[in-house]
């Protein structure tokens, strides 16, 4: 497990080993460095967005080991070892994952830009309450959209949750 | 002035493999403020439609509109098809670069020779944009795709090729075009059973003779309009795959981070550049007039780098100006309430206030510039590529024809991203000129964003009304700040004395468009007073609209229609009530009932929207649904939190934490209804804003008694003193 500080950012890169959407990797990256932009930048991986860079809008929400984070905030050293999956690889190739298929049943997006967040964000609520309340999404659902999608989002959420998302 | 005319500018042609090609241009002329895009005649062409046929009977679309989410490709499309009478399964929309090459080809000739830019084949807003100036619309801008593209090019380029396909089809045949009938992207003659596809027909329909003035389906025969079909942008946002300019990769670029004069107009004084040209990753800082960039091998290291300088800005002489300066001169500006008539039994006054507001697009502001010998190569994502292409050109000191502007997807524009803005791609494109012939990615950090915006310009509006002995509104009379002389005075009502008085009260905060524009401050205003003068008039505040609004048939239906939707006058627990608005802006008219629930610690929740649209038709009804939707959260956030102040010239916010928006758990349940008139198109992007704040504000006074005339409604306590 790669260690690092805050406060004395290390300077030079390490190698680091996760599992991105399946696949192993060894990146050659400074420990501290954010996992969205190793996505991003070093892996290509652009569904992940950046929004805000202080873990506040969520759209740059991927899963770590099965549980959503905030990858803009989250050193690519804590991924050491772990399971990422992106919007990319929520689904196998030429399917759709439950939740992306209520996105596109209740024509969820609008610009588009949140939505890979919001699914994952969704996805990885619905991995642990499957059916959830009104009351549960509120409470565990942050993301910032800013066209507006929110009436659909609700609505897609519990199509998901009924077409069983889980599996 | 030149009318836009059906039969000024339709061309056809073949394409390879006997294809079948019709584009139509609309004639312009060209402002002078427009020069910088084409300087060299006045008279322009602008191409507005394409529409291929291929021999596998596939129609292809081009849209000259940018999607940023309103989906009007889709809708765009629609009118096309329909007047085609196309097979709706056969259709495929293609973004404008995939035909380039015939903008610069065929159709230029078909046009009559008449200018056609070269970039118009890479997705341009800008032939909307104009129209709104020809055909004098209130405001430039916004919600005009579907009214102006749509009605002028979709659907005369849809039916010119459906009669194209009829003659070509009634020719081989040797039977009377009258006979033939064009349904489901074939061509029938149901006498001598014979019928064929578009595709089949496609080459010799090119051939025919170009009608001069197609005849237009009536609405009561749209089969395709109206309708819902799945939104054509939408698989690639569920899976990762939309391309946003922030997206954008080349081979060997480089990316910057920028840290800008905080006061707007101030310059770079002074940097130490030792601290981060040592720092990892780092290839170079760059220091420009107003700002200095860490280009670095990756955005993070660049960033980080850039957190270790300490530039010296100057404040252009700005740094006094704070949002109480601000206020305090509108406040001056405005002076005494107006005067009303004396005769009035009855007279009240209030001051509206409204902030200072940015944009916040999910995507923030990115522009990617490869820079090489005279020439310059942008991408980047923007509401008019056109003027972005001649802002990049004016920045390098270059002629607009060597750059090459490639317009991506937009994450969100709302008005950030229209001409005459594109302050990052002016930055970007020299961040890479110091760079070249290097490519470089600027990115803009949410900071970047809400610090550098061009803002919904703070207003305060000071108002006066009387009403006679019978609570009859006798005058409304109001003075102002912020601009608005369009969206100020303007009231359905029967009010025989409305006036509305501009005072000019100048500050160094840079304005611009914000979805729905001057609207967003001035339907808060206006609604918010009416209000009032029903309150005062002791009626309630649906009845008294309802009473002025009797010679407005199409203002009266959407009042009616949305105070039905909300059982308006039914009961309502302790501490909830409902609040009406209606606004006219862009064409439509949107009454909106908020219902709403004030606890007894002066929590609020907003439970529910009802919004009655009179928009003439709706083309793709989902869409709109969804815009009308969009367009609520939208105006909620705004209303319920957003405000950027000013202190010592500076923006103090800096990201979502102090410029928070609403999550879901804030949303409103919305109910939406289209009211069907015989007016021209209106406009959806925008319309559904202006009576949001408004009805909500009134429905919190109708809850809890408080009457909020301050936004965002945050600042003011939802409780009374006891």
């Amino acid at each position: 497990m790669a260690t690092f500080d805050v406060l004395r950012p290390e300077r030079t890169a390490m190698a680091i080993t996760t599992t991105i959407n399946g696949t192993p990797h060894t990146l050659e990256v400074e420990p501290e460095m954010p996992l969205l932009w190793v996505l991003r930048e070093q892996l290509g991986l652009t569904g992940t967005k950046y929004g805000c860079g202080i873990a506040a809008c969520g759209a740059c929400t991927v899963h770590l080991d099965g549980r959503a984070v905030f990858s803009c905030t989250l050193p690519v050293a804590a991924a050491e070892g772990k399971q990422v999956t992106t919007i990319e690889g929520l689904a196998q190739p030429g399917t759709r994952h439950a939740v992306q298929q209520a996105w596109v049943a209740h024509q969820v997006p609008q610009c588009g830009y949140c939505q890979s967040g919001m699914i994952m964000a969704v996805a990885g609520l619905l991995a642990q309450t499957p059916a959830p309340t009104d009351d549960e999404i509120d409470a565990r659902l942050t993301n910032i959209c800013r066209c507006g999608t929110f009436v659909r989002v609700r609505a897609a959420i519990h199509a998901a949750a009924r077409a069983g998302a889980t599996s | 002035m030149n009318k836009w005319t059906r039969r000024a500018f339709i061309g056809a042609g073949t394409i390879s493999g006997g294809g079948f090609l019709l584009g139509v241009a609309g004639f312009t002329l060209a402002p002078s403020r427009h020069s910088l895009v084409s300087a060299d005649a006045e008279a322009r062409g602008q191409l507005t439609t394409w529409i291929t046929i291929n021999p596998g009977n596939v129609v292809t679309i081009l849209i000259p509109h940018c999607e940023m989410g309103q989906g009007t490709p889709t809708a765009l499309a629609m009118m096309a098809a329909e007047e085609l009478e196309a097979d709706w399964t056969l259709v495929r929309v293609q973004e404008a670069p995939a035909l380039d090459a015939y903008a610069n080809g065929y159709i230029v000739r078909a046009a009559g020779g008449h200018y056609v830019p070269a970039v118009l084949g890479r997705g341009v807003d800008y032939g909307a944009f104009k129209l709104v100036e020809w055909f004098g619309f209130q405001v430039t801008g916004g919600s005009t795709a579907v009214r102006s593209t749509g009605e002028y090019g979709m659907r005369v380029a849809g039916a010119a090729a459906k009669e194209m396909l009829v003659a070509a089809a009634a020719a081989q045949w040797g039977v009377p075009a009258s006979e033939c009938v064009a349904k489901a992207s074939r061509v029938t003659h149901a006498a001598s059973n014979r019928s064929s596809t578009f595709g089949a027909l496609a080459q010799a329909a090119a051939g025919r003779g170009v009608p001069t003035s197609p005849a237009l389906k009536s609405p009561d025969r749209f089969s395709i309009r109206r309708t819902s079909p799945q939104r054509l942008d939408i698989p690639s946002k569920v899976d990762g795959s939309a391309r946003y300019a922030i997206d954008f990769s080349t081979p060997g670029m480089l990316y910057a981070a920028i840290e800008m004069a905080p006061v707007y107009g101030g310059t770079l004084v002074s940097v130490d550049t030792a601290p981060a040209e040592g720092m990892p990753g780092v290839k170079q800082v760059v220091k420009l007039t107003e700002a200095v960039a860490v280009v670095a091998d990756s955005f993070w290291r660049a960033r980080r780098a850039l957190a270790t300088l300490q530039p010296q800005f100057s404040d252009a002489g700005h740094g006094g100006v704070s949002t109480a300066s601000i206020f305090a001169a509108f406040d001056a500006a405005l002076g005494a309430p107006p005067a009303v008539p004396k005769e009035a039994a009855k007279v009240i006054t209030a001051d509206y206030r409204a902030p200072f507001l940015a944009h916040a697009t999910m995507e923030p502001m990115v522009c990617t510039a490869k820079v090489e010998g005279g020439r310059a190569e942008v991408w980047t994502g923007v509401q008019d590529p056109l003027n972005a292409r001649a802002t990049a050109a004016k920045a390098l000191g270059i002629d607009a024809a060597n750059v090459t502007l490639t317009n991506l997807m937009l994450g969100g524009g709302f008005g950030r991203r229209l001409p005459f803005t594109f302050d990052y791609v002016d930055l970007g494109v020299r961040v890479a000129q110091a760079m070249s012939p290097v490519p470089v990615k600027t990115i803009w950090t949410r900071e970047n964003d809400l610090q550098h915006d061009y803002y919904r310009g703070a207003a305060l509006s000071r108002h006066a009304g009387a009403l006679d002995a019978s609570g009859r509104p006798l005058a409304a009379h109001s003075n102002y700040t912020g601009g608005g002389n369009g969206e100020a005075v303007y009231m359905p009502y029967r009010i025989s004395d409305m006036k509305a008085d501009e005072k000019d009260a100048t500050h160094p905060i840079r304005p611009g468009q914000w979805r729905s524009v001057l609207n967003s401050q001035h339907g808060f205003f206006k609604e918010s007073f009416i209000d009032e003068l029903a309150h005062a008039a002791g009626t309630d505040p649906f009845e008294f609209r309802r009473s002025l609004l009797v010679e407005q048939p199409r203002f009266l239906a959407a009042l009616e229609k949305a105070a039905a939707m909300s059982g308006w006058g039914t009961p309502l627990p302790p501490g909830e009530g409902r609040g009406i608005a209606i606004c006219e802006s862009f064409g439509t008219i949107v009454a909106q009932v908020a219902h709403v629930a004030v606890s007894s610690e002066g929590l609020l929740k907003v439970k529910h929207v009802y919004a009655a649209v009179d928009c003439g038709d709706v083309v793709h009804l989902d869409g709109a649904t969804a815009q009308v939707e969009g367009g609520i959260i939208f105006a909620l956030s705004a209303a319920l939190l957003s405000e950027i102040t000013i202190a010592e010239g500076r923006v103090v916010q800096t990201n979502f934490r102090d410029y928070p928006m609403i999550h879901i758990a804030d949303a409103p349940q919305v109910t939406t209804a289209f009211l069907r008139s015989d007016a021209p198109l209106g406009g959806l992007g925008e319309p559904c804003v202006p009576p949001l704040a408004p009805a909500l504000t009134n429905a919190i006074h109708a809850a809890c008694g408080v009457r909020v005339r301050e936004l965002p409604i945050r600042k003011t306590p939802l409780t009374r003193p006891v």
